[in-house]
């Protein structure tokens, strides 16, 4: 085992994906404290530009594995490809972003190699042997643990996205490639297809902004509002149980406890009483604003800011004026 | 064919969530506990395909938990899974996720089980370890997060849809393989009281230490994590009412958003 830290660099179609870069910054810290180098893994086919930002946002060293069969993410391929970056490094501290990917990869990563993990980790620290510790929401957000590692293993954390900021002062890291050599029985897994879901409106798990709205949209038809004003602020479009179990939104678009856990940057709920099941699901946000014309809901305890008006006038109002403020900028 | 079930019982969704002394776990006193939701969705699968095939021949449910959780299992049963495998043993007490996934892909690898399916996450840790652990610790290939599930006529391979950022996958897999289920997939029906009735009479076989050879070299070596100080989520600060006319209201909003936020 050595000093460094190896980061997971995910990537899509060669975008890396905006919680990979964020990964530097408490991979830099521990190897502040470790003695030992930033490590980023990129894998893919084509992956030139996402390495590139990698680069930007300050690692030591880069190891691409690229090959055609890593087009597209198999849980199979990959964890052969991360394992062997893994091996090659011998890493203390192994990070990846707790995206649906490093979710689903890093519990086979951590069974391959004898690890330890944690998963959706908002703190990160080395307690005085060295060892990790972290800090991750349990309950759906209800409540917080603290999960010690053991010293003498490898130590695997996913880290919940928009937790810390991505640097952009690197540029000098060193890059090298490694061949990729598939497992046996890696090809069990074939990806058939892939479709972009919801046409051009982002997803909820990786939006900084998010409009939601709740049953107090009474139809399908008028979210389309919310959709306008997500369009103005390039948000995602989100809803609660209640306005899903209606068949107003698809499933996907569902935040909370069966739905997606979300911490953007920003967090507008419209109509949205705040079930403690939804407020699990977005209390997280930097930063809340809620629109309900019931004082008393439950999301104006968790909203920073809060329009006690009806949303129909509300949603309107608020498209028009950042409309009106992207115009002037 | 011969299909696996994993459930876990964790405290209903709408629990309030109180911290224990000692700050290791929450006060479970009068807490009820349930299936875990998205294991539910794992048994609703497994016996829709027992209904649409001829060719499933068990349907077993696997829970590692104390005495307790037998109750999760026997609501498997009267949906409709053919028997259960109990594993508890107070020497698997401190287990974490990835050292209980190596506990289960121990006790079930002679099983001959073709499909496994489980839920994406359980709903008391949140961590969604056990269901792509179990698939490496048994050298098999896994879909995660899955919201359709379709076997192939010849029962030798299925087709998923996963749901990831902004996109949904369709993958092929070979059989034997390991699903982690999705909202989306399907809803659990409720069991009905002459199923729970029979539920009673169905086998649950009983998994101990002394069952696992080798116990304690086999989990020394793998996970080992150890949780503590527990505590409620750290609180938001008071917000604010923004007052006036929705118009004024709204270009508060923006101004606040903007220059005290700055997050637009």
């Amino acid at each position: 085992m050595t000093d460094d830290i190896l980061i997971f660099a995910e990537q899509r179609d060669n975008r890396i994906h905006p919680a990979a870069l964020q990964l530097v910054t408490p991979a830099r810290a521990l190897a502040d404290k470790t003695g030992g180098q930033v490590v980023a893994c990129v894998v893919g086919d084509q992956i030139d530009t996402a390495a590139a930002a990698m680069n930007v946002a300050g690692v030591n060293r880069i190891i691409t594995i690229s090959n055609t069969s890593l087009a597209v993410y198999s849980a199979t391929r990959y964890r052969t490809a991360l394992v062997a970056a893994a091996e090659k490094v011998q890493p203390r501290v192994l990070l990846l972003p707790a995206s649906f990917m490093g979710r689903d990869l890093s519990p086979r990563v951590a069974a391959r190699l004898s690890a330890g993990l944690g998963t959706d980790v908002v703190e990160l620290d080395l307690d005085g042997d060295g060892a990790l510790e972290i800090h991750r929401p349990i309950y759906n957000g209800k409540a917080s643990a603290k999960l010690t590692f053991a010293r003498d293993r490898l130590a695997i954390a996913t880290v919940r996205a928009n937790t810390f900021p991505a640097p952009t002062d690197g540029g000098a890291a060193a890059t090298e490639s490694l061949a990729f050599t598939p497992g046996a029985g890696d090809d069990r897994i074939t990806v058939k297809g892939i479709e972009r879901a919801g046409g051009e409106v982002k997803d909820v798990a990786e939006a900084d902004i998010i409009v939601a709205g709740g049953r107090a949209l009474k139809n399908e038809q008028n979210f389309a509002l919310l959709y306008k004003l997500a369009k103005e602020l390039d948000a995602a479009v989100g809803a609660s149980r209640a306005a899903c179990d209606a068949g107003y939104q698809p499933h996907s678009r569902q935040v909370g406890l069966t739905g997606k856990t979300v911490t953007p940057k920003l967090y507008i709920a419209a109509g949205i009483s705040g079930a403690i099941q939804h407020l699990a699901g977005m209390r997280g946000s930097k930063v809340i604003v809620n629109i309900n014309t019931d004082p008393e809901a439950p999301l104006a305890q968790v909203a920073d800011y809060t329009i006690q008006h009806d949303l129909f006038k509300v949603i309107p109002a608020l498209t028009a004026e950042v409309r009106a403020l992207k115009a002037q900028s | 064919m011969r299909i696996l079930v994993l459930i876990k019982q964790v405290p209903d969704s709408t629990t309030r969530i109180k911290i224990a002394a000692g700050g290791t776990d929450i006060d479970r006193t009068g807490v009820k506990l349930v299936v875990n939701p998205f294991d539910e969705f794992a048994i609703e699968q497994a016996v829709r395909l027992r209904e649409a095939r001829s060719d499933i021949e068990q349907i077993t449910a696997l829970t590692v938990g104390p005495a307790k959780a037998a109750e999760a299992l026997r609501t498997a049963l009267a949906v409709g899974c053919d028997d259960g495998i109990h594993i508890q043993d107070d020497a698997f007490a401190g287990f974490d996720e990835l050292q209980t996934a190596r506990l289960i892909a121990t006790a079930v690898k002679d099983g001959g089980y073709d499909l496994i399916l489980v839920g994406k996450q359980e709903i008391d840790l949140d961590s969604g370890h056990v269901g792509p652990a179990v698939a490496e610790f048994l050298d098999l290939p896994h879909v995660g997060t899955a919201v359709k599930f379709e076997l192939a006529a010849d029962g030798k391979s299925f087709t998923a849809n996963r749901r990831v950022e902004g996109a949904e996958e369709t993958v092929q897999v070979t059989l034997p393989a390991v699903v982690t289920c999705e909202k989306g997939l399907c809803e659990m029906r409720y069991p009905s009281l002459p199923n729970l009735m029979k539920a009673k009479k169905k086998p649950i076989k009983q998994v101990t230490a002394a069952d696992v050879p080798d116990a304690a070299s086999l989990f020394a070596s793998v996970g080992g994590t150890k949780m503590a100080d527990l505590q409620p989520p750290p609180s938001r600060p008071p917000g604010k009412v923004i007052p006036g006319e929705p118009e004024e209201a709204v270009k508060e909003l923006v101004r606040l958003l903007r220059e005290e936020a700055k997050a637009i």
